[in-house]
């Protein structure tokens, strides 16, 4: 049946395709016929770069495998047999490796540009939904994938995480038990988070991309004024503060890339330990179930929600503390998927927002980031207490917003974006 | 631009004020000089010839070092490979079986490949200059870096004999029996073996430092190129 609106090539292979699959419908919904607003700023640079390092560590994940041996006996010297033994192999680890640590970078940039510009707010929540969803894969398949080298810190890392799950009342140590498929994080766990990080948290991390990109361009992007560019139409009907994505935002993210792998290759050519918070140092010794390390500290990207975890140092209603914490740990993460509900202000960005907005978020980028140093650090009374009030402080972000979107006083949105 | 700046310095800021901490306290600095290969020369031999009995590199092979440190084949195969069973392509891996070691030294001595990048350049260094004669330890001597180690001072013979000597908590190290290399021409020795160490643990560090400029290059051009297609296309929107 021959649908007169769809777009087709004229003639050549290209319409003989077009009449079996709508490559050129898709090309124009998805690229050239996709209006992006023409205001951008520096931090909408970080949604195609995620994608740029999510392409990296599939294709470095592939050829890391062809290699790499996942059993208790041989997973260590595997790693060094890739890093000495394979050609180019060292560079394909460590672009894997630094690409982990960029992932989280590049992520915690995109999700601040949302919070800053209220990218998650109506009718976009379900952009921020599927996003959320993604980055969760993501911390399970980058904690997955710290197991692998079988180092010291990757093993005594997935000791303590798994361990989280036993302190669940009644279910939990058998939970614990269930998820390593031993008493102990084993070579059963190995081969497990092997499977899972290999084949399937890949398979639903690239899912839930397709979902979050086919969202966001069922609503269209934001931007940094908060308002939307469908509303004023020119006569073609087309926005008129939009550009094409293709070829205005491609050549420009193609800055955007460049730059990026400008300092992604200083990194991964000049300090792939990133310092000893990319590749920990202990995790230059293979694991050794006997001998705990005398700190253990969860890789840069996750150190937040473990000083969450951490300062939970009291009981309450005859809970373990060990429980609370996680259920804290839990909510910090599962505030941030019904963010949208809590937003109530009139307007999205924090441009139009009023002081009260800003200090909170200014608030609860200085917890999360004290949070950060804090969970890297080895704890002691003083930290625990700051650990507690930058806790507080984070939830009171998210708890407090409903009402001081409500009550504060706006500025007013511009009819126009604004260069 | 200037407000995402400061965000960024923000997150970085604390990244790198912890970085600089650690387990430096108190150590020698040592910075490696892997351009020099008569130093990294030098180091193996001392392995080989010091280190070798007990401690393996598992994951190093004789004829990756040879290559990357411009040692012809014969002189490897002459000069530093002595166990039965070992060729120019095998790992240098040692004779002595973990469990006898376990038995003899309480502890089995540790594979060496990555000591350095385990701990650090100026960790290793300082271990190797930081044996003491310690009555009270089973082995005669302790060590300032590693408290209570179990390995003997099987350097002594090169370097002499050294003792702590305390003013309140400030301890020092002086040499009070000297051994058959004066303490410059030992430190010097230590040097080139850390220096070996340091390589070991990551060989590709050579190759890795003489690709990256041209990347980076690549990058850079690739960059302006990137930047100015892109105001070509976006000048016609204003």
């Amino acid at each position: 049946m021959e649908r007169s609106d769809k777009p087709k090539a004229e003639r050549g292979l290209m319409r003989w395709v077009d009449d079996r699959f709508p490559a050129t419908q898709m090309l124009r919904d998805h690229l050239t016929g996709y209006y992006a607003p023409r205001n951008f700023n520096f931090w909408y640079f970080f949604g195609s770069l995620a994608l740029l390092v999510l392409v990296n560590q599939i294709l470095t994940g592939i050829w890391l495998t062809m290699t790499y041996t996942p059993t208790a006996e041989d997973a260590f010297a595997s790693v060094e047999t890739i890093m000495r033994d394979v050609e180019w192999g060292w560079l394909i680890r460590y672009l894997h490796t630094t690409g982990a640590s960029a992932f989280f970078v590049v992520i915690y940039l995109h999700m601040f540009r949302g919070l800053l510009y209220g990218s998650y707010k109506a009718p976009r929540e379900l952009v921020w939904v599927f996003g959320m969803a993604i980055y969760l894969a993501l911390m399970a398949e980058a904690f997955m994938g710290y197991l692998l080298p079988w180092g010291q810190m990757s093993y005594w890392g997935a000791q303590v995480i798994t361990s989280l799950f036993s302190a669940i009342p009644a279910i939990g140590p058998g939970l614990a038990e269930w998820i390593r498929g031993d008493y102990l994080v084993t070579g059963i766990t190995l081969n497990r988070f092997f499977a899972l990080h290999v084949v399937a948290l890949p398979i639903v991390i690239l899912a839930l991309v397709v979902l979050h990109i086919v969202a966001l361009h069922e609503v269209g992007s934001n931007n940094p004024d908060g308002i939307e560019i469908k509303d004023k139409l020119d006569t073609n009907g087309k926005p008129l503060d939009g550009v094409p994505f293709h070829p205005y935002y491609t050549l420009k993210d193609l800055v955007g890339v460049a730059v990026f792998l400008f300092v992604f290759c200083v990194v991964v050519f000049y300090f792939p330990e990133g310092g000893g918070y990319f590749i920990e140092k202990p995790n230059f010794e293979p694991a050794n179930p006997l001998q705990t390390p005398d700190h253990i500290a969860p890789v840069w990207y996750f150190t937040p929600f473990y000083a969450i975890l951490r300062g939970v140092t009291f009981s309450v209603f005859g809970l373990e503390a060990k429980f609370l914490g996680v259920m804290a740990m839990g909510l910090a993460i599962g505030l941030l998927f019904v963010l949208p509900w809590l937003d109530r202000s009139r307007v999205r960005s924090m441009r139009y927002k009023g002081w009260v907005s800003r200090a909170m978020l200014g608030l609860f980028v200085i917890c999360f980031v004290t949070l950060g140093v804090l969970g890297v650090l080895p704890s002691t009374e003083t930290r625990t207490t700051i650990a507690q009030v930058c806790t507080l402080g984070y939830f009171a972000y998210f708890l407090l917003m409903p009402l001081y979107t409500r009550l504060e006083g706006t500025r007013p949105v511009p009819e126009r974006v604004t260069d | 631009m200037r407000k995402s700046l400061l965000v960024l310095c923000l997150v970085w800021l604390p990244m790198t004020a912890i970085a600089a901490g650690g387990e430096s306290a108190g150590l020698r600095s040592m910075t490696p000089a892997l351009q020099d290969k008569a130093s990294l020369q030098n180091g193996m031999q001392m392995f080989v010839n010091y280190c070798m009995g007990c401690h393996s590199l598992e994951y190093q092979r004789f004829s990756r070092a040879a290559e990357d440190l411009d040692i012809p084949r014969g002189l490897v195969e002459d000069n530093l490979i002595f166990a039965d069973g070992l060729a120019f392509n095998d790992q240098m891996r040692i004779a002595m079986a973990s469990t006898q070691s376990a038995t003899w030294f309480g502890t089995s001595p540790p594979d060496l490949t990555l000591v350095t990048r385990l701990h650090s350049s100026d960790w290793v260094y300082s271990y190797l200059l930081g044996f003491y004669r310690d009555p009270e330890r089973p082995t005669g001597v302790n060590n300032s870096v590693f408290p209570s180690v179990a390995m003997p001072n099987v350097l002594e013979p090169l370097q002499g004999v050294q003792a702590q000597v305390c003013h309140g908590s400030d301890c020092q190290l002086e040499l009070v029996e000297p051994g058959q290399l004066s303490p410059e021409v030992f430190e010097k020795a230590m040097f080139d073996l850390t220096n070996f160490l340091v390589y070991v643990g990551e060989p590709s560090r050579l190759q890795a430092r003489s690709l990256a400029p041209k990347v980076l290059i690549f990058l850079l051009v690739f960059a302006i190129l990137a930047y100015m297609l892109k105001r070509e296309y976006w000048r016609d929107l204003h």
